[in-house]
């Protein structure tokens, strides 16, 4: 089991219905987020401008920069490759915040360090996780790498997609379609 | 070009607009702990050539340093977390792949050389400290710490155990202290998002700055010739490879891939040149190296001045190191 989410840029409106969606299902206090939206322009007025938007939230990588520098063991990883921060166990000593590349942690005003968990608690139940569920455009998709047949699965067979910074090795698994 | 920007309102603290969630506290906790385990790595060198009584300030009086700074590094450290009630998950924890983990646990061992080296020496480094300034307010609190260690039967045991097994101890202090001194650097090269610290010399780098900034302070504090000119040679040396390793540091970067390419840059005309180059390149390693050329010529310097400015240039570099890899980033949104 590996799950991932597809974001499909083309079809994204910034509407930010994923973010407040999130901060809902998850009790993430006031002023924090889990999952943001950028706006990116290329282009340059009056020549050819282009406007897209992209849900950002934690990668769930592959390869965990942040489970690697955990002196304790609180961030681990669970079954489908859910990056997830046990708080009771957590320092906050923000070795995690510090190695990632995508700045997708924070530190939790009760002091530990908390995060996107892709809706384990949902998932577990064979929902989509509560960013998917709302998004209006389905601009979001969510699913198992490993059954050929789920949407994400699909939508990354039938389109082209790229991942945010895959230089820094840590093989993130939230794909943007184009 | 592509320009972006969050527009769903996101300022988190210490996260935007750009990372800034270690500071000070954690600059001056590597400063430390690369100034005990070197003040460490000389005493038990010293105590290893049988030089113990010929450099009596090396081998015996600095050690009482390394305890008190290591200390207070760690409450600096606990200081600095977020979660501070579950510290002691560090020491119920090891992670072989985590630095921090490997510090933690380092710093903890090396409390134990740390805290029976001075004592061993307490009766020597009271009277060497009498002999010399009988009004040392210190004198006090080191006769009452003495005494306490002779009142109790398992104290004097440990001590008495220590001085029995003195030169293995010092074997492995030094290992621990090489350790130590490695791992301030290394803590920081561990993180591949931070372009400036992950790079595999920052290791030596760290280590060589360390040693560099405890041979400083014992030039400072010794007051025998012999032992002034060793320290003021061996700085000399230090500082050498301190600026080798930097301009190493800054060329590996430029001829690197463009994430570290940008980072150097930083360095190299960007927001960090000056204070850089002046405070720690200049003030920090060249000018008082060429007081010590100048000392050691027999021109009449000071010592505390060179060891001064290679002192604040070691806890400049540790942050600037510090707060420039944080800023330091993939310039992902």
């Amino acid at each position: 089991m590996r799950y991932a989410m597809a974001m499909d840029t083309r079809k994204c409106v910034g509407c930010g219905d994923c973010v407040v969606a999130c901060q809902t299902e998850n009790d993430v206090p006031i002023g924090y987020c889990r999952d943001w939206i950028v706006e990116a322009v290329q282009g340059t007025y009056p020549d050819t401008v282009q406007m897209h938007f992209k849900s950002e939230r934690c990668n769930h990588c592959d390869n965990t920069p942040c489970v690697r520098t955990c002196p304790t063991g609180a961030s681990h990883v669970i079954e489908g490759g859910i990056v997830k921060v046990t708080p009771n166990e957590c320092i906050g000593c923000g070795a995690c915040i510090v190695s990632c590349p995508y700045n997708a942690r924070f530190v939790h005003p009760e002091g530990y360090i908390d995060k996107c968990t892709f809706c384990d608690h949902r998932v577990a139940l064979g929902q989509d996780t509560a960013c998917v569920a709302v998004c209006p455009t389905d601009a979001l998709i969510f699913g198992d790498l490993d059954d050929a047949k789920s949407p994400v699965s699909i939508a990354l067979k039938n389109n082209e997609w790229y991942v945010l910074a895959p230089e820094a090795g840590t093989k993130p698994q939230l794909y943007f379609l184009k | 070009m592509t320009e972006e920007l969050f527009v769903s309102g996101r300022h988190i603290e210490h996260i935007d607009p750009y990372l800034n969630l270690w500071g000070g506290p954690i600059a001056i906790y590597l400063f430390l702990g690369g100034l005990a385990a070197a003040i460490l790595i000389f005493a038990n060198f010293f105590f290893l050539m049988g030089k113990a009584d010929k450099y009596p300030m090396t081998a015996k009086v600095s050690t009482l340093i390394p305890p008190v700074i290591i200390s207070f590094g760690l409450i600096l450290l606990v200081y600095d977390l977020h979660h501070k009630l579950y510290f002691w998950q560090l020491l119920l924890n090891f992670r072989i792949e985590s630095p921090m983990s490997w510090g933690a646990w380092t710093l903890t061992f090396i409390m134990i050389p740390a805290i029976l080296w001075p004592l061993i020496y307490m009766r020597d480094i009271i009277d060497y400290l009498s002999e010399r300034n009988p009004a040392c307010r210190l004198l006090g609190l080191l006769n009452w710490i003495d005494k306490m260690a002779n009142k109790f039967g398992i104290v004097r045991f440990f001590i008495g155990l220590a001085k029995t097994y003195q030169k293995p101890m010092a074997y492995i202090t030094i290992v621990l202290s090489l350790i130590l001194g490695v791992y301030t650097g290394i803590l920081l090269s561990a993180f591949n998002a931070r372009p400036l610290w992950n790079t595999a010399i920052l290791g030596p780098l760290f280590l060589t700055s360390g040693v560099s900034t405890g041979a400083a302070l014992l030039m400072w504090m010794s007051k025998n010739h012999d032992e002034k000119r060793l320290f003021s040679k061996l700085d000399l040396i230090l500082i050498s490879v301190e600026i080798f390793l930097i301009i190493h540091l800054f060329m590996g970067m430029k001829a690197g891939p463009l994430v570290q390419y940008d980072t150097a840059m930083l360095f190299l005309g960007g927001p960090y040149t000056s204070i850089f180059w002046v405070g720690v390149m200049g003030l920090g390693l060249v000018f008082p190296a060429i007081l010590e050329i100048l000392e050691l010529n027999h021109y009449k310097i000071p010592s505390w001045l060179p060891a001064l400015f290679i002192l604040s240039g070691g806890l400049a570099f540790r942050y600037i190191m510090v707060y420039a890899g944080q800023f330091s980033s993939y310039n992902i949104l």
